[in-house]
């Protein structure tokens, strides 16, 4: 009886992230490509704080949520967990997708706010309770960092309430670009003796720690490996798959847009911290053995890179195609990275299975021999998180570095040795695991099974598609990010 | 003075007075002899009636007037406050069914809507004369409450630990009610503040307000006048913990406002970090900080769920301080917004406990272990109401403390000197959610030694999930109740809009 019930829970659960699939698809169909936002939701709601119930998508919010409905299927049929308990797995497994699709969709801090919190409970909770041997420390490591990022970014956003009266991302967005929210912060606030200038720069600090955590960018990323190692495949598909873009969507909805002085003030440190994230990151995943933390901090070091768009294209000089080229890599490098790591993650998973709980990087080896089919889908997602030409991660990292490379070569320049790095890591993975002579315990591994195939193949002909053709895409996110580079100050 | 308009004004009181006698009748007369369980749900169901009674007659006769030139005032916010007390009440009353620890049927319901006139009347008074009356009608009743457990030694010992605190508090209230007396000579509140203005500041005025806050910190519980309160959670019968902590919170709440914003509206002072200035101001914030510092961490340590929540009560006493802080209207509403969605909340929490402990014979968190298998229904009041208790949205307390926090910011503008006090605040709700989440864990992850399902009563599980949703709607749609509020506040009496 319980196991109908969990078989229950799991056909209706994966029946729903279907549906929402549809929908989304729906909405992207009906999407016109101008730049402006559409499918707008709009009420009055809490007339107290002038809070309005606002939601409206453009091209990064469409290209996110998008994302949202494509992984969330994906890791639902990648992983099961046991029986007992499955219906609390799959209840919060759809509270976080759609504390998710809140996210990426609302243009009110409020609720904004209320779904950027929303997704950390039930992702707390996957973790907490199906999650590895460190599970406990773990959970309560990423629940305690970002929880720490969510009081810095209420405040921030209560003092910036105070001072303009508006919790509305797009009235703010227009203060923030006539710089009338810097002087409002300066001229409304201040804390007794200390000077006016320093709160707009204290609401930029808690903007900025608040997203820069859940992104992460280094120094605030010491809970990511952790949580990604222990949780289950399938919520570690979502962490890094889906919601580590909330943080990357935050700095290009709120960050950018907010506080564009602050940045360019602060450009030269902030890409510093880009780089730094980029290199060191590529550099502590060669050290590692475990597969999963490989891939954890590959995707520290892949997400630095929309970051390092991000804090170039502040600057005032610099022609806009560069700047273009930079941001249109950046929320593309969001998407398929989303693609690639989840499929990394749950390749790792299946691995894991098979191995009866290994997934050392020394524990393999000689796998294409009995697992070719494993091999080959393995290493497409591989070469795809590494920038193969082709396929869908090329597009991204290239526009970036287009971009980046012309508006500030230096940090170009540091930032390739990430891309090598990278790319030696992603291929010491294919040489142990692959290659090489085949223990004998694994004589009998088994190769991925055809429901497995089936499970995979999409994700993979998906990043064939966006490699071949990025304009699926390019041409849902180039007016969008065409808007803000026309309208930048 | 016309005694027909005093019985009008006050029908809704007069309604809950026939209701105890009826209660009281009830039960010593036709159904003395019968089964306990049928008393009480006859006397519940009374009781019930009664309430629901006086917020019909509320609800449809918005009659509003000042009597006695000021010493009762009835007005739209009063009369807004008394409707949520008295569902407070009729929710008490219900959750009261799933227990049996006294035979004393008609007394101790009676009781219960006793303390609620208390409640009722220290919402209307603005006179100290009348505010110390209704407070030891209210006060006096609960005493009772925490000790009618008579087998019980802890019920016993909450209700003399209650008693003589607050018989304490109550004589510090006095004595500086008398200060305030002996400085303006008036006893109502807005002349009291007329008074004070026209007098130079005076050391003797100090005392004055702090005495009042002596008395008034003990009601609310704020740190340091709490050391009753987990003692007396523990140990009171679960309905009797319920009423203190969720309708006493409501209506102590309301006065102590009243008694800041109109009776000393001339000593507020200031609680910036920069620029302290005497007055009641500084003196609550401090009161907050060490409530929100004491109650969050003592919390952590609790392994029994009435202390841990007595201890959460505290805490909240310091969330809720702030919008007396604020001393704007807005601050006023954000304040009554949160003590009442907080008077929802515990008593879901209460009444969850109320039924383990019958079934399990222990509050401690071991008790609630399995508890999502032996009944989904508690297992998800619970889950609403502690995760609303610690401020996650969309859910109530979420609300709730994001208005104070805007409330008392926005007040303090364009200085953030106050900002202290709410970075103190939401650093300490991070820390709560970690012993919320210790009660959940156990109902939702660990297992039970027995997992036999509860048997809860229809009428518990209705109560309770009526509330749920009322935490979850409140919290979703909050300007229901805010703009209401807000409104009510605008047509009060117009010392109240600042």
């Amino acid at each position: 009886m319980p196991a109908r019930r969990a078989d229950l829970a799991r056909g209706f659960t994966q029946g729903l992230s279907f549906l929402c699939l549809a929908l989304v698809l729906g909405i992207s169909g009906a999407f016109v490509p101008n730049g402006g936002l559409q499918a707008i939701e709009r009420h009055a709601w809490i007339s107290a704080l002038g809070a309005e119930y606002f939601l409206g998508i453009d091209g990064l919010g469409l290209v996110s949520i998008l994302l949202t409905a494509i992984i969330t299927p994906f890791a639902l049929f990648a992983w099961r967990p046991p029986e007992a308990g499955a219906k609390i797995y799959y209840a919060l497994f759809l509270a976080l997708e759609s504390g998710l699709f809140g996210a990426f969709t609302a243009f009110n801090f409020f609720h904004w706010f209320f779904f950027w919190e929303l997704s950390l409970i039930p992702a707390f909770f996957l973790i907490k309770l199906w999650g590895g041997p460190q599970r406990a420390r773990a959970s309560m490591q990423f629940f305690v960092y970002t929880l720490f990022g969510s009081v810095a970014l209420l405040l921030a956003f209560q003092v910036i309430f105070l001072a303009t009266g508006t919790f509305d991302f797009i009235r703010l967005a227009e203060l923030g670009r006539t710089g009338a929210l810097t002087r409002a912060l300066t001229t409304k606030l201040g804390i007794g003796e200390i000077a006016a200038q320093t709160m707009p720069l204290l609401a930029f600090l808690g903007v900025f720690l608040g997203l820069a955590v859940k992104v992460p960018l280094g120094p605030f990323h010491a809970w990511l490996p952790p949580a990604y190692a222990e949780a289950p495949a399938s919520v570690s598909m979502m962490l890094t798959g889906v919601m580590s873009k909330m943080g990357v969507y935050g700095f290009l909805r709120i960050l950018l847009p907010l506080f564009p002085d602050q940045l360019r003030q602060w450009q030269t440190p902030l890409l510093c911290l880009a780089i730094g994230t980029i290199v060191f990151s590529a550099w502590t995943a060669m050290a590692q053995k475990d597969l999963k933390r490989i891939i954890a901090y590959s995707s520290i070091n892949h997400l630095g890179y929309c970051l390092l768009a991000v804090f170039v294209v502040v600057q005032a000089e610099g022609a806009a195609e560069h700047k273009q080229a930079a941001l249109d890599g950046a929320i593309f490098q969001m998407f398929n990275h989303g693609l690639s790591a989840s499929a990394l993650f749950c390749f790792v998973g299946w691995l894991e299975q098979r191995g009866h709980g290994l997934r050392g990087l020394d524990d393999f080896g000689g796998l294409r021999k009995i697992a070719p089919v494993f091999t080959g889908l393995m290493g497409i997602a591989l070469f795809s998180s590494l920038g193969l030409p082709g396929l869908n991660g090329f597009i991204g990292e290239f526009l970036i570095f287009k971009g980046v490379l012309a508006l500030q070569g230096w940090a170009a320049a540091l930032s390739a040795f990430g891309l090598l790095l990278t790319a030696l890591f992603l291929l010491t993975i294919l040489q142990r695991v692959f290659s090489g002579p085949l223990p004998d315990k694994w004589a009998k591994l088994p190769d991925l099974t055809t429901a497995e195939r089936w499970i995979a193949a999409p994700i993979i002909a998906l990043m064939f598609v966006i490699g071949v053709y990025p304009q699926v895409l390019m041409g849902i996110i180039n007016p969008t990010v065409g808007f803000w580079v026309t309208t930048m100050p | 003075m016309n005694y027909g308009e005093l019985l009008k004004l006050l029908a809704p009181e007069s309604i809950l007075a026939l209701t105890l006698l009826l209660v009281l009748g009830a039960d010593a007369t036709f159904l003395s002899g019968r089964a306990p369980g049928l008393r009480r749900a006859v006397a519940a169901s009374l009781t019930v009636a009664g309430c629901m009674g006086a917020i019909y007659w509320i609800f449809f006769f918005p009659i509003h007037g000042h009597l006695f030139s000021g010493v009762l005032v009835v007005d739209p916010l009063t009369q807004v406050t008394k409707q949520v007390l008295l569902l407070l009440t009729a929710a008490t009353a219900l959750l009261t069914l799933e227990t049996a620890f006294t035979p004393h049927v008609g007394e101790y319901f009676g009781l219960q809507l006793l303390a609620t006139l208390g409640f009722l009347f220290m919402v209307s008074s603005e006179d100290i004369l009348t505010i110390f009356v209704a407070l030891e009608l209210a006060s006096l009743s609960l005493y009772m409450l925490a000790s009618f457990a008579k087998g019980n030694l802890a019920s016993a010992e909450a209700g003399l630990k209650y008693f003589l605190y607050g018989g304490l508090a109550s004589a510090f209230l006095l004595f500086g009610f008398s200060l305030l007396y002996g400085l303006t000579g008036e006893t109502l509140l807005a002349k009291i503040a007329a008074k004070i203005t026209t007098t130079p500041r005076d050391p003797l005025l100090v005392v004055a307000i702090s005495m009042v806050l002596t008395g008034l910190g003990f009601k609310i519980a704020a740190v340091p006048f709490q050391l009753w309160a987990p003692d007396v959670y523990e140990g009171a019968p679960t309905p009797s913990a319920a009423l203190i902590a969720s309708g006493s919170k409501l209506a102590s709440f309301f006065l102590l406002e009243k008694m800041m914003t109109i009776g000393l509206s001339s000593a507020v002072g200031s609680g910036a970090f920069h620029a302290l200035a005497a007055g009641w101001v500084p003196m609550l914030a401090m009161l907050a900080g060490l409530s929100l510092i004491v109650g969050n961490l003592t919390a952590l340590a609790q392994t029994s769920v009435k202390r841990l929540l007595a201890y959460s009560a505290i805490a909240h006493a310091g969330y809720a301080l702030l919008g007396v802080i604020a001393n704007s209207s807005q601050g006023f509403v954000a304040l009554l917004f949160y003590v009442m969605t907080y008077g929802f909340t515990v008593l879901g929490a209460f009444g969850v406990v109320a039924v383990v402990e019958r079934q399990t014979g222990s509050d401690r968190l071991e008790a609630f272990a399995g508890l999502s298998r032996r009944s989904p229904v508690l297992a998800g009041v619970l889950f609403v109401c502690l995760l609303s208790l610690a401020g996650i949205p969309p859910l109530a307390g979420f609300f709730g403390k994001f208005y104070l926090f805007a409330a008392i910011l926005r007040a303090g503008a364009p200085s953030l000197g106050i900002l202290w006090l709410v970075i103190l605040a939401i650093a300490l709700s991070a820390v709560s959610l970690f012993y919320y989440l210790q009660v959940l864990k156990q109902a939702f992850v660990r297992e039970a030694p027995l997992e036999l399902p509860f048997s809860v009563k229809p009428s518990t599980q209705l109560v309770l999930i009526l509330l749920a949703l009322c935490v979850i709607l409140f919290g979703c749609a909050p300007d229901l109740l805010v703009s209401k509020l807000l409104l009510a506040l605008k047509a009060a009496a117009p010392g109240l809009v600042f």
